[in-house]
């Protein structure tokens, strides 16, 4: 299968989205709406839920289910107001002494004016640094689309799973193909060249895992729902300097030395 | 007969954007300099003496690092690190070698940030200098790496961040890993700030993309310069997205202010003035800068 194959699988229309996920894997999920400073972004999901018998935070960005869905969620692009929400779930994660888990499904942060005016470089630049330093665990599983910044957001973690078809890159092949050549023709060869798919990101040490997607949804939720209680109790044991060190270290080491 | 050209709309495209002779005439070799801002013919030996900023308009031309360097610091007090890191193709991505051997060949630097230790009014700083001429400042696995060198390095020291962003995003030929820069040095960012060190950017034409969303958006002070754009979509990402014309000003500096998320715009010609009086109402003084930040601990 080829690099584009693997994107057209992961923005296919009936793919489970982050609220499909969240309900197969979590226990007693409650959303909690809202960034306190502008408005609620339907386009990230987030809440407190418990897993493995513990409660655990869950960010989610959500792609919407029909067509209403999607365009009250605006097609999983968030803007500033959703990064901020996710923001005040990592805040309240570390206040409770809660481990994180994110769901990430987006082509990627909003491009518009609205986003602009509110500034989603600084809100995006505010997520990574607060997952970057956060003092309890983060796991990130990429389920469809990881779109550049907007998906990095909610994915500076202790360690970044993939599902088999799932892509995480830092430009849409079809932007690497306008950009780099001019040349839209070229976007099958731009997915390829950009190493986006799960596969390729394991061997550059950018993820630690991949799920394989051969045996169904319904086989994987269970698989993944055993991990993350398995990595996180292994995340549990560490104290708080290790972890983030670990977490670090992680991201300072991923494209090896110069 | 009219020539078919005639009537065709001159078309922008990111090869000017990156071609330094293309709108933003930096290292003149010429004798006159059309200003981009009035379009006023300049005598180039005047322009180096007015910080390429504009005598007429106030126009900030874009400006390669070195220039930078000298025009901000003490006279030779700058010394660089990691001078020669440089990536190499780490996805080999097709025709990326060659565009990096242009890119060397027109800017005479090996990648797009230099960074260093200077002194400022006497003042040790870090500091690293983004340059438009090196594939517009783009963030590829080494600019991230030496900035997040220079944070280290200034957390170990206890000295203050100094940083002048210019930049289109993340290098895209160097894929996730650009993207995994903003990580790493937000990272390094927030372990220097948490140690209560200070860091001041400012932001000039353009900072845009992976930059905005990371460290140009982390700083305790953000400064910028008139007119420069700053956001993290490109305008003609936006306009394409929303299938409307942008209004006048939008993501520039000024607009940048106004919605709160910079705090102050700066000319040119008097940001050494400014980094000095800011670093001194941090308590940074014309000394080493473990001293100072001594200093500045026993009397708070």
């Amino acid at each position: 299968m080829q690099a584009y194959d693997r994107v057209s699988i992961a923005r296919a229309k009936g793919r489970p989205t982050a609220l499909k996920f969240i309900g197969a894997i979590f226990e007693d999920f409650f959303e909690l709406h809202g960034d306190r400073l502008f408005g609620d972004d339907g386009a990230i999901v987030g809440g407190v839920a418990m897993l493995g018998g513990k409660p655990v935070t869950v960010i989610g960005i959500e792609k919407g289910d029909d067509t209403l869905d999607k365009v009250a969620r605006n097609f999983g692009c968030a803007h500033p107001e959703g990064y901020r929400k996710a923001l005040r779930h990592l805040q309240l994660a570390e206040k409770f002494g809660r481990p994180v888990i994110t769901l990430v499904d987006t082509s990627g942060a909003y491009c518009g004016i609205g986003a602009e005016e509110r500034g989603e470089g600084h809100a995006i630049a505010q997520c990574i640094t607060a997952m970057m330093g956060l003092k309890v665990p983060e796991i990130s599983l990429i389920i469809g689309e990881g779109g550049s910044g907007g998906a990095l957001a909610l994915a500076a973690s202790n360690e970044v799973w993939m599902l088999e078809n799932a892509v995480y890159s830092v430009l849409s092949p079809e932007g690497a193909a306008s950009i780099i050549w001019k040349d839209a023709s070229r976007t099958r060869e731009a997915a390829q060249s950009l190493k986006l798919t799960a596969g390729d990101l394991l061997e550059l040490g950018v993820i630690e895992r991949v799920f394989p997607e051969s045996d169904g949804f319904d086989a994987l939720y269970p698989r993944i729902q055993s991990e993350l209680i398995e990595t996180l109790d292994r995340y549990a044991a560490m104290d708080t300097a290790a972890l983030l060190k670990q977490r670090y270290q992680k991201f300072r080491c991923i494209g090896g030395q110069l | 007969m009219l020539p078919k050209y005639l009537f065709r709309k001159p078309k922008i495209t990111l090869e000017d954007a990156m071609n330094p002779n293309a709108d933003a005439p930096s290292a003149p070799d010429k004798m006159y300099v059309s200003c981009p801002g009035c379009k006023a013919m300049l005598l180039a030996s005047d322009l180096e003496a007015s910080a390429y900023v504009c005598p007429r308009c106030g126009h900030h031309m874009r400006m390669n690092a070195r220039k930078r360097i000298r025009l901000i610091c003490d006279a030779d007090s700058f010394s660089e690190m990691d001078a020669d890191l440089r990536s190499d193709d780490p996805l080999h991505f097709p025709e990326y070698p060659e565009k990096v051997q242009k890119a060397r060949k027109v800017s005479g630097d090996v990648e797009g940030v230099k960074t260093g230790i200077a002194r400022i009014g006497g003042i040790e700083v870090a500091l690293f200098v983004m340059n438009p001429y090196f594939m517009m400042g783009s963030m590829g696995t080494a600019v991230g790496e030496k900035i997040t060198r220079l944070f280290e390095y200034a957390l170990e020291h206890s000295l203050p961040v100094i940083g002048f962003t210019v930049s289109g995003g993340a290098r895209v030929q160097e894929g996730i890993l650009s993207l995994m820069q903003m990580a790493k040095t937000s990272g390094a960012v927030r372990r220097h700030s948490e140690a209560g060190n200070l860091y001041i950017v400012v932001l000039t034409d353009p900072t845009t993309g992976g930059v905005v969303a990371s460290f140009a958006m982390e700083a305790d002070i953000a400064l910028a310069e008139p007119r420069a754009l700053i956001g993290f979509a490109g305008p003609r990402v936006i306009e394409q997205t929303i299938r409307q014309k942008l209004p006048e000003g939008f993501q520039r500096a000024e607009f940048q202010l106004e919605r709160g998320f910079i705090d102050a715009i700066c000319d040119r010609r008097s940001q050494r003035d400014t980094l000095i009086q800011l670093l001194r109402l941090h308590g940074y003084g014309p000394r080493a800068g473990k001293e100072a930040a001594a200093c500045r601990h026993t009397t708070e």
